[in-house]
């Protein structure tokens, strides 16, 4: 308990909008929470849409044309950007989980060369890939389509 | 009752489970057209006809369920990691954790037996 109060997170969800010392990857951290809770929402509706289709065609296309639409497609779009960027920042999270990236533990001598900038390099990586899936999926979604 | 670590793990071995399934679902359902262009696809996902055709193969019925229970799985047990990171009293912790397990286990049950009717259709 009294390690609780002494690491007491007094910012609550309010903490994610500011990256403070902690720099570019608090932002992903941020970033790849609210993907996650995006991707939950909508899974969890996904789930009971696509149920429908036990009920026959007409209940399935009933289900298919409620969710049709702009907004939809904007909103499933970026459930697809969602997906791709927490799909692949958690690799990351998953290599960084066990040490990979992050280097030999080793005296801290001057200059000090963090871990988390050993392993930038990598979120910069996760970063150009998601924004290149994003675009095909754009163009499948708002051109192709 | 496993050890917290344990279900931590559990929670990094589902979401590589889902990048492979819902890498292939997001492949075949949402870039179709790109399956199109490099003719691999029929374009025509959404139709009903497809739909049952998928969901008649025990490929997809399995990969349905599998996915199903990781994504459960993986996505309530981070709602919940979120939800703890506020320091809520124990009470409170227990009761979400009771909620999110019954719930979760609900929307499994619901979406295996779906799965498995679309199997039978």
């Amino acid at each position: 308990m009294e390690q609780k109060n002494k690491f007491n997170n007094r910012l609550g969800i309010w903490g994610w909008l500011s990256g403070g010392r902690y720099g570019l990857e608090r932002y992903a951290y941020s970033l790849h929470r609210l993907c996650g809770l995006g991707i939950l929402a909508y899974f969890l509706l996904h789930i009971f849409v696509t149920g429908s289709r036990i009920d026959g065609q007409g209940s399935w296309d009933s289900a298919m044309s409620s969710v049709e639409g702009i907004i939809f497609k904007i909103g499933e779009f970026l459930v697809f950007f969602a997906f791709a960027y927490h799909g692949l920042n958690g690799i990351r999270l998953i290599l960084t989980e066990f040490g990979v990236f992050l280097g030999k533990p080793k005296r801290a001598d001057f200059p000090y060369k963090q871990s988390t900038l050993r392993q930038r390099p990598v979120l910069l990586v996760v970063m150009v890939l998601a924004a290149i899936l994003t675009i095909v999926g754009g163009w499948d979604f708002f051109i192709a389509n | 009752m496993l050890k917290e670590s344990t279900y931590w793990y559990l929670f990094l071995l589902a979401g590589l489970f889902i990048l492979v399934l819902l890498s292939i679902h997001m492949t075949i359902m949402h870039l179709d057209q790109l399956l199109v262009a490099i003719g691999i696809g029929s374009g025509d996902v959404l139709k009903f006809q497809s739909v049952l055709a998928r969901g008649r193969q025990s490929f997809f019925m399995v990969s349905y369920i599998i996915l199903l229970g990781a994504a459960l799985y993986h996505g309530l047990y981070g709602l919940r990691t979120i939800l703890f990171e506020l320091n809520l009293k124990k009470g409170l912790q227990t009761a979400i954790t009771a909620v999110l397990l019954i719930g979760g286990l609900g929307i499994f049950v619901y979406g295996t037996y779906v799965a498995i009717a679309a199997k039978m259709m």
